[in-house]
């Protein structure tokens, strides 16, 4: 046990010593952790020398006790005794704690603001510029086939959920979108919303297929629950948890060649609620 | 000096015979009753590291520029908050050790709950008198489950964003009101206003421990007033308590296993990795990475959202239950559900309403223990489907064929469960055998007609 003392001893203050030379935080974990297992070997040891399997046989307390229930019961409804219209007066006591319980309450409502027009919108109008993380001005030619790139509304905050598009180019053969969308890619860039509908997560994964007589067809994956989105088809979901389409933001080209907005998403941004197919 | 401290102590308090009474309070001994001890000491360790690391860590989603002394970030812009957890990890004396112990220990503080629970659970421990203690534990468990999320969800790396975000989305998924909700709580839509963070760090180091702190105290107080349930043998009956006195014997064991619990969690945080935020980086809404896992206790929700068919019905042009309200809020909600209500069901199903210090083996209750097992194994299932894509980059097993495999088995393998351990308890408890003790003697007899028999002599049992 002396020697478990020491032991915890010496550790302790090689941890004293490892911090003021600001050795490593593995000397630091090992000196402070031996400091404490040493204690710990000592006083299991002690415990098993000092009261080797002593056993004690305890009363277990009794309880209950009817007598002091009915007493407890009879000094209670005693107090109530003669006052009369006791129900009227309850129900008034009860009235009184419910309506104060709601006014204390109701200053939670400061918390936020009503979900109204803020939920599920996104900073995209007719004629927004799409630009890169850099700010820089993006055209067709930035998006290759086969990859994807990131794109924000030119001026607006990136760190807002209705902000961040992703960018495909699909093959003109390869384009199924339906018939109202037929003219929503910009020289066969597509671009959706790179926030998942079934939780929220980043769209950041894009599975182009190799060789596309054999393998399946380009896609938009989420990597929290693999929610697969098809973007030839105006990004039906074709796999995993989520519920809704992934929004397309329509395409357009300027005057001068580069990607703007032609319109707004086809449907509200971001996880569902119980008005996201209403729109508020 | 000792009789100094009992003279000012009695003086004042009277309280000398109560610490009399106190040191002889006897603890059965039994090695699943530590497991309990596990999870109050890795609270303690929680309490001491975390006060440390609030010395440093800085609420704010305001952005800086990181320029402390990790290279590969160096010159990146980031929050506040992100920035003074690298801070604390690196360029704070200690630092890093503080907050690897703390997340280690909050990972074991939730497995010690989680495995105490099933102790009291396959015990039968949760019957009365000690039902409302049993409400307590599992108040303690959600809480303890909310208090983790919170905090590796504070330091705004990538990990915390992609948590925070599914939180959100399951928020929102609430009938009716989770647009409310979610703006209540998140003060916008998400990221949410400024002030998101600063609440969820009040909740973490404040709202949340003073709640299960308080519960733990009352959680011991209503363990000590019935005094210990204990198992039978060596004389012990439902009117009294047979184990360790208080002093000197189980104070030292007990103290031992503490120096022990926070021993082992400080080697963990010194010796293992754990949370490496800045290899993860910082959290933007439009970067996410494959291959994130949550902390363990988060897996299996993260594997209920997997396994959902996509069904978000529409009903009058509103949508009722968006995707994520099945598996973020149905699936736990049944579960803590079915805990919560367990000791009503079993009252009422076996009419046994009586109290109960002695405890059940898990065979003496083959139906309970079935059960159990079976809700384990739903819980350790979409666990392992939230652990689907590590599954399919280590084993190659197709990811869309292993979420139709759980999502049959989430049904199938339960219902097996349920019917072999039954079948297990009810033979072990014919037989009284047991995995560490010598099997009670066997004769073997050739019958007259050429055929064996055996014939095994009942062990006495260890009953009162």
């Amino acid at each position: 046990m002396l020697v478990l003392l020491a032991l915890a001893v010496a550790a302790a203050v090689m941890f004293i010593v490892a911090y003021a030379l600001e050795w490593s935080t593995q000397v630091l974990g090992l000196a402070i952790g031996g400091a404490l297992m040493a204690i710990a070997a000592a006083l299991i040891l002690a415990g098993k020398r000092v009261a080797p399997g002593k056993q004690v046989t305890e009363e277990r307390p009794k309880f209950p006790d009817r007598r002091a229930e009915r007493e407890l019961q009879r000094d209670i409804e005693r107090g109530g005794r003669g006052v009369s219209r006791r129900g009227v007066l309850l129900g008034g006591a009860a009235a009184a704690g419910t309506a104060l319980g709601a006014a204390f309450v109701i200053p939670v409502a400061s918390l936020g603001p009503k979900p109204a027009d803020r939920i599920g919108a996104s900073p995209w109008r007719r004629g927004t510029r799409v630009v890169s993380e850099e700010d820089a001005q993006l055209t067709p030619a930035d998006v290759e086939v086969g990859t994807f790139v990131t794109g924000f509304p030119e001026g607006a905050d990136k760190r807002e959920l209705g902000s961040p598009v992703v960018l495909v180019r699909l093959r003109p053969e390869d384009l199924e979108l339906p018939s109202d969308r037929s003219d929503w890619d910009a020289d066969g860039v597509l671009a959706f919303s790179k926030i998942c509908t079934h939780a929220g997560c980043t769209i950041n994964l894009y599975r182009y297929p190799l060789y596309p007589p054999q393998s399946p067809g380009p896609a938009l994956v989420c990597p929290c629950h693999y929610s697969t989105f098809d973007p030839a088809t105006g990004g039906e979901r074709i796999f995993g948890p989520a519920g809704r389409a992934l929004p397309q933001l329509p395409l357009d080209l300027d005057g001068a060649g580069r990607l703007i907005a032609a319109g707004e998403f086809s449907g509200a941004i971001g996880p569902s609620w119980w008005g996201v197919r209403k729109g508020t | 000096m000792i009789r100094g401290a009992i003279r000012f102590l009695d003086e004042r308090t009277g309280s000398a015979p109560l610490l009399r009474k106190a040191l002889r309070y006897a603890f059965p001994d039994h090695w699943s009753f530590l497991f309990g001890e596990i999870a109050l000491y890795s609270f303690i360790v929680l309490v001491g590291t975390g006060v440390f690391l609030t010395l440093f860590f800085e609420p704010s989603l305001a952005r800086t520029t990181y320029d402390g002394v990790y290279d590969p970030l160096r010159g990146l812009e980031v929050s506040v908050a992100y920035d003074s957890a690298l801070r604390l990890s690196f360029d704070v004396n200690g630092g890093l050790l503080m907050r690897q112990t703390h997340h280690w220990a909050a990972l074991v503080f939730v497995a010690s709950i989680a495995v105490h629970l099933m102790r009291i659970f396959f015990t039968g421990a949760f019957r009365k008198p000690r039902d409302l203690n049993y409400y307590i534990g599992l108040t303690m468990l959600v809480l303890a489950l909310l208090e983790g999320f919170a905090g590796y969800s504070l330091l705004d790396d990538l990990l915390s964003g992609m948590g925070l975000v599914i939180a959100y989305a399951a928020t929102l998924s609430i009938p009716v009101i989770g647009g409310d909700v979610g703006f209540l709580i998140w003060g916008d839509q998400f990221p949410g206003s400024d002030d998101f963070i600063s609440r969820l760090f009040i909740a973490h180091v404040l709202i949340l421990p003073v709640i299960i702190g308080g519960l733990i105290a009352v959680h011991l107080a209503l363990i000590a007033v019935p005094h210990h349930s204990q198992f039978r043998g060596g004389g012990a009956t439902e009117k009294n308590v047979v184990g360790t006195p208080m002093w000197p014997g189980y104070a030292l064991r007990s103290l031992g296993l503490m120096f022990a619990t926070a021993g082992i969690l400080f080697l963990l945080g010194g010796l293992i990795q754990v949370n490496p935020i800045w290899q993860w980086g910082p959290y933007e809404i439009y970067d996410g990475t494959n291959g994130a896992q949550p902390d363990w206790y988060m897996g299996w929700l993260i594997g209920a959202l997997r396994i959902m068919p996509p069904i978000e019905p529409s009903v009058f042009g509103y949508t009722p239950f968006p995707n994520p309200f099945f598996g973020g809020l149905l699936v736990p909600s049944l579960v803590f559900g079915f805990l919560y209500a367990w000791p009503s069901i079993e009252r009422r199903i076996s009419g046994d309403g009586a109290v109960h210090h002695l405890l059940d083996r898990p065979r003496d209750n083959p139906w309970r223990t079935a059960i159990g097992a079976a809700l384990f194994t739903f819980i350790t299932l979409i666990f392992l489907a939230g652990a689907a894509d590590r599954i399919f980059v280590s084993f190659g097993i197709d990811y869309g064929t292993q979420v139709w495999i759980f999502r049959v088995a989430v049904f199938v393998l339960p219902a097996a469960v349920y019917l072999l351990t039954k079948r297990i308890c009810e033979e072990l408890r014919e037989s009284d055998w047991h995995p560490l003790r010598a099997p009670p003697p066997a004769t073997v007899t050739r019958t007259a007609r050429g055929g064996f028999e055996l014939t095994r002599e009942a062990r006495p049992r260890r009953r009162s």
